[in-house]
């Protein structure tokens, strides 16, 4: 099966991080990615740019409205995505465990729901 | 064949079906859906199978009838995943299945996964609320109207809930499968919790006077035969149900002859059934000698405490003070606390067991929990404090749903306005 790990955290903690703990938090995802990509199971996955940069879309009467930022406003954002094979959901939650963002954040694993 | 003939072949064959239906359905259940997770469709294909044995069976049993029940069930698998083009990989799983069961066609060759399925209805992944009714239905094939009457919910909502519990297993992949080690030790408290609250939701009823409500604690002493029979070097299991039994065993003890209600410390100790508190007694000396000492465990050493009246002996309120101690640093439950109290209150008086009970600022939970109220209640009465005690009755009688319970608490109350202790 595919599961989908989101990634949540507080981005102003990233930011807020000094660039030694920055480089050590990118070097642990490294790690991370690389664990995932030996055992196999890496199906894809990235980091995203902070919720400043989003923009909202969606279409009303046929005309689509065009919004500044994220859809929601909480305490953590979305920062990035696994696209993973696992056999179960606890070996899925195994990975979710490893991952680096578990540490000062959640992640939320979603299984992929196949189209035919 | 004779009509009187044809009617005994239809009543055995409807014994039979009963039979293998209490002993077989959560080992068929576990079986069909081990590999699909599909739980819905195992127990429908199992459903039609149960009503095709019902029509066949009187023409004559099955040698192997579990064997009998699965070739049913995987042909209307089959013909389902056929039917909705549910694509290959479910057509290829159910010939699995067709295989395995060919190769199986004795029924003691048909693996037992009913562990594997326990903790699968129990996954963190679930919400904890429907563990127990989940375990019940797919476990013992209960409908969802008589899991929803002990659990005090509507059939519609209970329905809901476990239709949400087995979708969530099919499709975000919960395997039906027994933890590691490491991880068994937490797992099996999941498992142990849900069988706990099966049995205690159909608990508080012992007289069974409310007709309306059923009763599950037979099918929760079923589930905890089941786990402690599986996993037999787990203690905090065969703790379980040492536990469920000793609970069981004072069934008849808990009300009088008038229907009143009996507290445990004044129970006619020759209406227990002493052949269960025996059992219970060997399987916690058999939990204990493994010498990893657990809740479940305590929990049975405190009733094993109590029992000890069958003897003629008064309560051992120092032992029981010490297990409550011992408990009391596992969980921070109020029922512990205010137990823990009454002990005190053997050893120390009733004074100092009140400045021990739980504070009611600390914990809102005591508000609306009755046994806080009841036990605050007969400490202040043995205090000599009247007034206050009929004031704590009052609550407790407010806050009681069981019309036994109630007139017992109402006894109390008048006693300690009327008793050598009512001064005013």
């Amino acid at each position: 099966m595919q599961y989908l790990l989101l990634l949540y955290s507080n981005e102003k903690a990233w930011e807020n991080l000094s660039e030694k703990d920055q480089e050590e938090g990118a070097a642990a995802y490294g790690a991370y990615t690389e664990a995932l990509a030996q055992a196999g199971a890496l199906v894809g996955g990235n980091r995203l740019r902070p919720t400043d940069t989003a923009t909202r879309v969606s279409v009303a009467d046929g005309k689509p409205q065009v919004l500044d930022g994220p859809y929601a406003d909480s305490k953590e954002q979305l920062g990035g995505y696994y696209l993973i094979e696992a056999a179960d959901l606890d070996a899925a939650i195994a990975w979710a465990a490893r991952c680096p963002g578990a540490y000062h954040g959640i992640i939320e694993v979603r299984p992929i729901w196949p189209m035919d | 064949m004779d009509d009187a003939c044809q009617l005994d072949a239809k009543a055995t064959a409807r014994r039979a079906t009963e039979l293998v239906a209490r002993r077989s359905y959560g080992k068929l259940v576990a079986f069909l859906a081990a590999r699909s997770r599909d739980l819905a469709a195992a127990e429908d294909a199992l459903a039609d199978a149960f009503a095709a044995a019902l029509a066949e069976w009187p023409r004559g049993c099955p040698a192997n009838p579990e064997a009998w029940l699965l070739t049913v069930a995987r042909r209307k698998l089959i013909d389902g995943a056929r039917r909705q083009r549910s694509g290959e990989a479910a057509l290829e799983h159910w010939q699995w299945i067709a295989d395995e069961v060919d190769a199986a066609d004795d029924d003691a060759a048909i693996p037992d996964q009913r562990l594997a399925l326990m903790f699968a209805c129990t996954h963190p992944a679930i919400d904890a609320g429907v563990h127990a009714p989940l375990m019940l239905q797919t476990v013992l094939g209960l409908d969802a109207k008589r899991i929803a009457s002990a659990f005090l919910t509507s059939p519609a909502a209970m329905s809901k809930r476990l239709v949400r519990a087995k979708d969530k297993i099919r499709q975000a992949g919960i395997p039906l499968r027994v933890p590691e080690r490491e991880e068994l030790g937490t797992r099996l408290s999941g498992v142990l919790e849900a069988i706990y609250a099966a049995f205690t939701d159909g608990w508080s009823d012992p007289g069974g006077a409310d007709t309306g409500r059923s009763d599950l604690t037979e099918e929760a002493l079923f589930l905890a035969r089941l786990a402690a029979g599986l996993l037999p070097r787990e203690p905090e299991a065969l703790g379980l149900l040492a536990c469920l039994l000793h609970a069981h065993a004072r069934r008849c003890a808990r009300r009088n002859v008038d229907g009143d209600y009996v507290p445990l410390t004044e129970q006619d100790t020759a209406r227990w059934d002493a052949a269960m508190i025996d059992e219970a007694e060997a399987l916690l000396r058999r939990a204990c000698r493994q010498g990893r000492i657990g809740r479940y465990q305590l929990e049975a050493a405190l009733q094993s405490v109590h029992a000890e009246r069958r003897c003629g002996a008064g309560v051992n309120w120092t032992a029981a003070l010490q297990l409550y101690d011992a408990l009391a640093t596992l969980t921070d439950s109020p029922v512990v606390a205010i137990n823990r109290a009454l002990a005190i209150a053997e050893l120390r008086g009733a004074e100092a067991a009140l400045a021990e009970l739980p504070d009611l600022a600390a914990d809102a939970r005591l508000g609306e929990y009755q046994p806080y109220w009841a036990t605050r209640a007969d400490l202040l009465a043995r205090a000599g404090r009247a007034h206050e005690a009929q004031a704590a009755y009052a609550i407790a009688i407010g806050l009681e749903s069981d019309e036994a319970v109630r007139r017992f608490l109402r006894g109390r109350q008048d006693a300690c306005a009327h008793g050598p202790t009512g001064g005013g």
